[in-house]
């Protein structure tokens, strides 16, 4: 029997080394995200728990499954579920998939909300949408005009013709175009989202407009191919690359002078506000309803439309003063 | 003289005896191990919903897992179970598109799973091609189709009625699930323990061309075992889509590999000729307190996929060892 007895004590050991985990009176919020060991979620949750240190009396759950599936999400709110947790932030690999799963979760008194990447309206009490498409088209367009005082050409290079983002951002850019004068939005041209092709078409805006001074690219994949191409063209210093991109990867590009700065949201403020909400709705100092205002901290507060969404704020804008910090995060 | 008959023992240990010492008896000393840590470690794990609720996490696995059993036994594999899964969910999707009723749909998503089935079992026993290489293939290809068919997009609107599958309790908190699950268990058991084709099973595992030359038409019962492997996995889609609701390409993914994990914890041998179903059974169980106890115990999913591994090289190493060193002694 010795081999039941080798099989148990592995069994043991094991158990022991993962259990610990206190069972305070805290308010208990599970921050649920697609998978673990992405960067993006590891800083919301440093966000998290930056929220839970100021509120006090607050208990983190950072979980996730292995891979971003619906399936391991399901497993993870079940296991939540049964432990009562008092609130469920989920960043959703699926928005249907994971509908009957949290309605049970709020059938059982769990409050339920979503953030980053949504879940359909029967499934949460509210979305917190990064940003919304307004303020992402007018800062864009901002970080651009920000260092022409006197104005210039620029042009957009988007990700394809068909990538609704990206089309929704440019028109929103073009509705506010008339509140800085002198910015000249000459062309817009599509890389696709593949590194070669938004090279080449940079290359070629930068052939056609000799006096351009800025390119907008608001997708992570065109910006960073866009940066490579000025640096090779010899433009840094006469073209701004600037747009939506990830600190990890537009490092280099900042350093070089390539890219000023550009903008993306910042995946600490992301967490540290959806705990807010998610404290505020579990312990009823809130109620998630079209048009209400709920405070989320330093954040100030989000403001719910008719599908019980709202936006947190600006895209966050990094340039030299800050990159350093990001850059290993996400 | 009369000679004295000598008596023979039909066996040389008591069939007690070999219970007590077999695979079963050792996996169910692991699962009770198991269960009685995690009532231990966690306080919510003794609550009759709570353990209910975990029973999802593995009746679907299992019921293909099953179906696995008796294949790999006969010395095949089928690696596409997944995408089978997925292909017959797109199909149910689309059906339900077009205003399938329920028990359209639930034919459906059997039909294709035994579609997809006969497919690799052509392939397989008609072509003469390695089952592996066949079901890599078919792993990609029914996947893709689903992927062609749905692109980012997800199917949803089924029936109201359809949702029973996998959300309903037959009784108590007994889920639907969990009744189909013990059904295909006897009947599998029954199958492949009790009938003539359950012994061609085992005689084809342990020597193909033995059991060719013996009469078994070999390539006939492989040739079912692949259709039963594909209706499985269709019934396995049928459960999953009415649990989650909706259905994307990326449903079910990895699952291949989970349920090939609990066939070889289950004890079947993966080179074939030995195994049983109530092995199987239990080690369904075994995977599925783990899972849920471990995340009760909010620990990060990649842990658990490293604590399941260890189980299953520890539960299949330790009896080798045990027997290697008892041969020494002796």
């Amino acid at each position: 029997m010795s081999v039941l007895k080798a099989m148990l004590s592995t069994v043991a050991v094991a158990a022991t080394f993962v259990a610990g985990t206190a069972q305070a009176d805290d308010v208990r919020i599970a921050l649920v995200v697609k998978a673990l060991g992405i960067g993006f979620f590891e800083a919301a949750a440093k966000g998290a728990e930056e929220a839970a240190a100021e509120l006090g009396g607050v208990e983190i759950i950072y979980t996730g499954p292995t891979d971003t599936t619906a399936e391991g999400q399901i497993e993870v709110i079940n296991s939540l579920i049964a432990q009562q947790v008092d609130a469920i932030a989920i960043s959703a690999n699926d928005t249907d998939a994971l509908v009957p799963t949290l309605k049970k979760a709020m059938q059982r008194g769990i409050t339920v909300i979503s953030w980053d990447s949504g879940v359909a309206p029967e499934g949460r009490e509210l979305h917190l949408n990064p940003s919304s498409n307004p303020l992402i088209g007018n800062m864009i367009i901002k970080l651009a005009a920000d260092h022409l005082p006197d104005g210039g050409d620029v042009a957009v290079l988007s990700a394809t013709t068909t990538s609704t983002n990206q089309n929704i951002w440019i028109d929103e850019m073009k509705k506010v175009m008339g509140n800085y004068p002198g910015v000249n939005l000459v062309a817009t041209v599509y890389g696709d989202d593949l590194a070669d092709k938004s090279y080449r078409e940079t290359t070629g805006l930068i052939q056609t407009y000799p006096d351009l001074k800025a390119i907008i690219a608001p997708t992570s994949v065109g910006i960073v191919a866009a940066a490579q191409a000025v640096a090779d063209a010899g433009k840094i210093g006469e073209v701004n690359v600037t747009g939506l991109g990830l600190p990890s990867e537009m490092a280099g590009a900042i350093e070089s002078g390539a890219s000023q700065s550009f903008a993306i949201w910042n995946p600490i403020d992301l967490g540290y506000s959806a705990t807010m909400l998610a404290y505020n709705l579990a312990t009823d100092k809130a109620e998630a309803a079209a048009g209400a205002e709920i405070p989320m901290g330093r954040m100030g507060s989000l403001t719910l439309d008719e599908n019980t969404e709202g936006a947190m704020a600006d895209p966050f804008v990094y340039d030299s003063s800050n990159i350093d910090d990001f850059k290993s995060i996400f | 003289m009369t000679p004295t008959a000598r008596q023979i023992p039909d066996r040389l240990t008591t069939p007690a005896q070999r219970l007590f010492k077999s695979w079963e008896a050792l996996l169910l000393a692991v699962a009770i191990g198991i269960f009685v840590l995690n009532s231990f470690a966690s306080p919510y794990f003794l609550n009759v919903w709570n353990l209910s609720d975990a029973t999802f996490n593995f009746t679907e696995k299992a019921m293909i897992a099953f179906a696995m059993a008796l294949l790999i036994i006969s010395g095949e594999i089928d690696l596409s179970v997944a995408s089978i899964i997925a292909l017959a969910s797109t199909a149910m999707g689309a059906a339900a598109q077009f205003g399938a009723g329920t028990t359209e749909l639930v034919l459906i998503g059997m039909g294709v799973g035994m579609l997809c089935g006969a497919f690799n079992a052509v392939l397989v026993t008609i072509m003469g091609l390695p089952s592996i290489v066949v079901t890599i293939g078919t792993m990609s290809l029914f996947r893709g189709i689903s992927f062609i068919v749905l692109g980012d997009g997800a199917f949803r609107g089924y029936p109201e009625s359809f949702a029973f599958f996998g959300q309903g309790y037959i009784w108590w908190v007994f889920s639907f699930e969990i009744f189909l699950f013990a059904i295909f268990a006897v009947i599998y058991a029954v199958v492949l323990h009790k009938t003539n084709f359950g012994r061609a099973v085992f005689a084809i595992g342990n020597n193909a061309t033995g059991a060719l030359f013996s009469g078994i038409r070999v390539q006939r019962v492989k040739f079912i075992l692949f259709l039963l492997t594909g209706l499985m996995a269709g019934v396995a889609a049928v459960c999953l889509t009415s649990r989650l609701g909706s259905t994307r390409p990326s449903i079910a993914l990895g699952w291949e590999l989970e349920v090939i994990t609990m066939v070889v914890l289950g004890g079947v041998n993966i080179l074939g000729g030995s195994g049983s179903i109530p092995g199987v059974v239990i080690a369904a169980f075994v995977m599925g307190l783990v899972t849920f106890g471990l995340g009760l115990l909010n620990v990060p999913g990649i842990v658990m996929s490293i604590f399941l591994g260890l189980l299953l090289i520890g539960v299949i190493a330790l009896p080798r060892l045990w027997a290697q060193l008892a041969a020494r002694r002796a």
